[in-house]
C-alpha cells in the first residue's frame, strides 16, 4: 500500500509540494511569534501610529521641502521623493553617457576606442563605493575653501561648500504658467501621431505646429495671471553663501560616481547591442546610399534595442539599488531617511517594511515599463 | 573589349585585393558596357562576390582602379556617395530591414538621403512592388514573408533609389527551389527594360538566357569572358570545362 503510495508519481508531485508549504509555514509563525514575544519582553509597540508624531530631526537637503517639525511620514516621503530624484537624474545620465561609450568603444579610430575601453575596464573593476568615496574626497578636498571659491561664470561658485548656481524663483503663478507649458507640450507629444495625421501634417511641420500651439496655451495662461519671477544670485555674505541653488558636494559626488560607474556598464550593454545586429543590415544600409548616421539611427539602433533591453532593465533596476549607497557619503536618501527613523524610534520592523516595499514598488514600475517598451519594438516574426 | 572608358557603366582595371596575406582578387581587368548584362560564376572561394562587393565598396579594395559611370572610387566620399546613387545591389540573405514595413523598406531610404516626402516616397514604393508583383504585402514586416517574396522586395527597395546599374550577389542561393523561379523572373523582366546587370550566380539557365557575356572566375583571377553560347558549349579555357562539367550533371 505505502510502496505504491511512494510509486505513485501525482502522489510525489503533490506530497513533495505539500511537504514545502508545510515547511514554509512553520517558519513564518515561528518567526513571528518569536519576534512578538522579543518586541513584548522590551517594551515596543508594533503599529504605524508614529508615522504621525513629528520627526524632529533634520534632512540636510531634499527636493520637497522639509521641516523637522514635519511628521515622521513626511520625513519617509522626502526620503522616497530624493531617492525617485536621484534615481532618474542618474538614470538619464548614465544613459547618455553610456551611450556616447558604446559608440567610442566601436569607433573605428584607434584612439577612441582605446580611450573608451581604458575607462570601460577601469570604472568596471572598482566597487561603486570607492567611487562614491573618491568623488567626496575630491570634492571635499580639492576645491577651494568658499572665501576662494571658483568663479567661473557670473553667478557660480564653486568651492568646498559645493556649488551655487543661479536660481528661478517662481511665484505660484509662474509655476503654474511653467507647468501648464509643459503639460501641454506632453499631451501633444503624446497624441502627436494622432494630431499629425488629423491635420495632414508632414514631417517638420509637425514639431511647428507642437511648439506654436503649446506657446499659444502658455500665452493664454500668461495673459490671465500675470507670472512673477525673480532671479536669485548666490553671493558670499559673513560665512557663507546665501540665495542660489546649492549642490552640495553630497549630492555631487553621488551623481558623478553613479553616473560614470553606471555609464561603464550600460556602455557596454548598448556596444553588445549594436554588434549583435547582423553585418549585413550595416551593408544594406551603405549599398542603398544611406550615410552610416542614418545607417545607426535608423536601421541598426532600433534592431539593437530588442537586444540592450533586457540587460538595459536590470542595469536600470540596479541603479535604483545602487542609490542606497549615498549613505557613504551621507546624501539623505531614502535608506539613510529610514536609518534615522529607527533609531529615533526603534520602530525597525515597520520602517525596514515601507523601504522595502519602496523599493519593490520603484523597481515594479521599472520593469513594467521596461516589459511594456521591450514588446512595442518587438520584431514581427513569420506567423 | 577597348570600350571607351568615359562611355563604360562599370571599369574595372588592375584591381587587387587582399585579406591579410591571403590575396583573393588579382589583376581583375573588366569593363561593362551600359545596358550590358553580366554574369560571374566560378567555384565557391573564387572572388566573385568579392568583386561586385568592391565596386560599391562594401568591401575596400587595395589596388587597382574602378570607376563608375565615370565617377572614379577613390579617398573622396562624395564620389562614393555619387557612386551608391548609381548603383543598386541585391544580396543573398536579403537584408531586408526587419523593423520596418514592406513599404517602409523601400520608403524609409527615400527619405532619408533623397530628402522625399513620405506620400511621394510611399508612391515610388508602391510602384515598384507593384513591379515586382507583391504591392498586396506592402503592409507586412519581412519576417513574415517568404524568401521569393523577401528577394523580390530587396529588388524593389534597391529600385526605389533610381539606381542605372545592379548587382546582384547570389540572389536565388538562399531560397528554396520552388522560390527561385520567381526571382529569376524579376531580374529578367528588369533585364528585358533595360538595366546594366551584374549577376553573380550558379544559375546557369539565367545565365544562358540574359547574359551578354558570361565571366568565370577561379582563384581570385577572371579565368574566361565569353559571350553564352561560345561559353557553355565551346569554352575555350580547360579549367572552365572543368568547372561546368562539375556543375552540370
Amino acid at each position: 500500500m505505502i510502496a505504491a503510495l511512494w510509486d505513485n508519481r501525482r502522489f510525489r508531485n503533490w506530497g513533495g509540494q505539500l511537504l514545502l508549504l508545510g515547511g514554509l509555514a512553520a517558519l513564518l509563525i515561528w518567526l513571528v511569534t518569536n519576534t512578538v514575544a522579543n518586541l513584548d519582553a522590551r517594551g515596543i509597540r508594533v503599529g504605524f501610529d508614529f508615522l504621525s508624531r513629528p520627526a524632529n530631526f533634520p534632512i540636510s537637503e531634499s527636493v520637497l521641502p522639509y521641516d523637522p517639525a514635519d511628521t515622521f511620514l513626511w520625513a519617509y516621503i522626502t526620503g522616497v521623493g530624493n531617492t525617485v530624484a536621484i534615481s532618474i537624474l542618474a538614470i538619464a545620465l548614465s544613459t547618455a553617457l553610456g551611450l556616447i561609450v558604446g559608440l567610442a568603444r566601436r569607433s573605428q579610430h584607434p584612439l577612441t576606442s582605446g580611450v573608451a575601453s581604458v575607462f570601460v575596464t577601469t570604472v568596471r573593476n572598482m566597487p561603486l563605493i570607492v567611487h562614491l568615496l573618491f568623488w567626496y574626497a575630491l570634492a571635499t578636498t580639492a576645491l577651494p575653501a568658499p572665501r576662494e571659491a571658483l568663479n567661473p561664470l557670473p553667478g557660480v561658485f564653486l568651492s568646498l561648500r559645493g556649488l551655487y548656481i543661479p536660481a528661478l524663483e517662481l511665484d505660484a503663478n509662474a509655476a503654474a504658467f511653467v507647468g501648464c507649458l509643459l503639460a501641454s507640450l506632453a499631451l501633444l507629444v503624446a497624441f502627436r501621431r494622432k494630431v499629425v495625421s488629423y491635420f495632414r501634417l508632414e514631417g517638420g511641420g509637425a514639431g511647428l505646429l507642437l511648439l506654436a500651439v503649446s506657446a499659444a496655451f502658455a500665452l493664454f495662461w500668461a495673459a490671465l495671471f500675470i507670472p512673477a519671477t525673480s532671479l536669485s544670485l548666490p553671493e558670499y555674505k559673513g560665512f557663507n553663501f546665501s540665495g542660489g541653488l546649492r549642490l552640495s558636494p553630497e549630492f555631487a559626488a553621488l551623481m558623478v560616481g553613479l553616473v560614470i560607474y553606471t555609464s561603464a556598464f550600460i556602455g557596454e550593454i548598448i556596444r553588445g547591442g549594436i554588434d549583435a545586429v547582423p553585418a549585413g543590415q550595416w551593408e544594406a544600409g551603405r549599398a542603398i546610399g544611406l550615410s552610416e548616421r542614418h545607417t545607426l539611427t535608423h536601421v541598426i539602433i532600433p534592431q539593437a534595442l530588442r537586444i540592450i533591453i533586457p540587460p538595459m532593465t536590470s542595469q536600470y533596476l540596479s541603479t535604483v539599488k545602487n542609490t542606497t549607497l549615498a549613505l557613504a557619503v551621507g546624501y539623505p536618501e531614502l535608506g539613510l531617511v529610514v536609518g534615522t527613523v529607527i533609531n529615533q524610534t526603534g520602530q525597525a520592523i515597520e520602517s525596514i517594511a515601507l523601504l522595502l516595499g519602496t523599493f519593490l514598488t520603484i523597481s515594479l514600475a521599472v520593469s513594467l515599463f521596461m516589459n511594456w517598451y521591450n514588446a512595442r519594438v518587438a520584431l514581427v516574426e513569420a506567423r | 573589349m577597348n570600350h571607351a572608358l568615359t562611355s563604360a557603366a562599370i571599369s574595372i582595371a588592375a584591381l587587387n585585393k587582399w585579406y591579410g596575406n591571403f590575396q583573393v582578387l588579382k589583376d581583375i581587368n573588366l569593363v561593362v558596357a551600359p545596358g550590358e548584362r553580366i554574369v560571374i560564376c566560378g567555384p565557391s572561394g573564387s572572388g566573385k562576390s568579392t568583386l561586385i562587393r568592391c565596386v560599391n565598396r562594401i568591401e575596400e579594395h587595395q589596388a587597382g582602379s574602378i570607376s563608375v559611370n565615370g565617377i572614379e572610387l577613390d579617398e573622396s566620399l562624395r564620389n562614393l556617395d555619387a557612386i551608391r546613387r548609381e548603383v543598386g545591389m541585391v544580396f543573398q540573405h536579403f537584408n531586408l530591414f526587419p523593423h520596418l514595413t514592406v513599404k517602409e523598406n523601400c520608403a524609409l531610404p527615400q527619405i532619408l538621403s533623397r530628402g522625399k516626402r513620405r506620400k511621394e516616397a510611399e508612391e515610388f514604393a508602391m510602384h515598384f512592388l507593384s513591379k515586382v508583383r507583391i504591392p498586396e504585402q506592402a503592409e507586412k514586416y519581412p519576417g513574415q514573408l517568404s524568401g521569393g517574396q523577401q528577394q523580390r522586395v530587396a529588388i524593389a527597395r534597391a529600385l526605389c533609389m533610381s539606381p542605372r546599374i545592379m548587382l546582384f550577389d547570389e540572389p536565388t542561393s538562399a531560397l528554396d527551389p520552388e522560390m527561385v523561379k520567381e526571382v529569376l523572373d524579376t531580374m529578367i523582366a528588369l533585364a528585358e527594360d533595360g538595366m546594366t546587370m551584374i549577376v553573380v550566380t550558379h544559375e546557369m539557365g539565367f545565365a544562358r538566357k540574359v547574359a551578354d557575356r558570361v565571366v568565370f572566375m577561379e582563384g581570385g583571377e577572371i579565368v574566361e569572358i565569353n559571350e553564352p553560347n561560345r561559353f557553355f558549349d565551346d569554352p575555350k579555357q580547360p579549367r572552365t570545362r572543368h568547372f561546368l562539367s562539375s556543375i552540370m550533371h
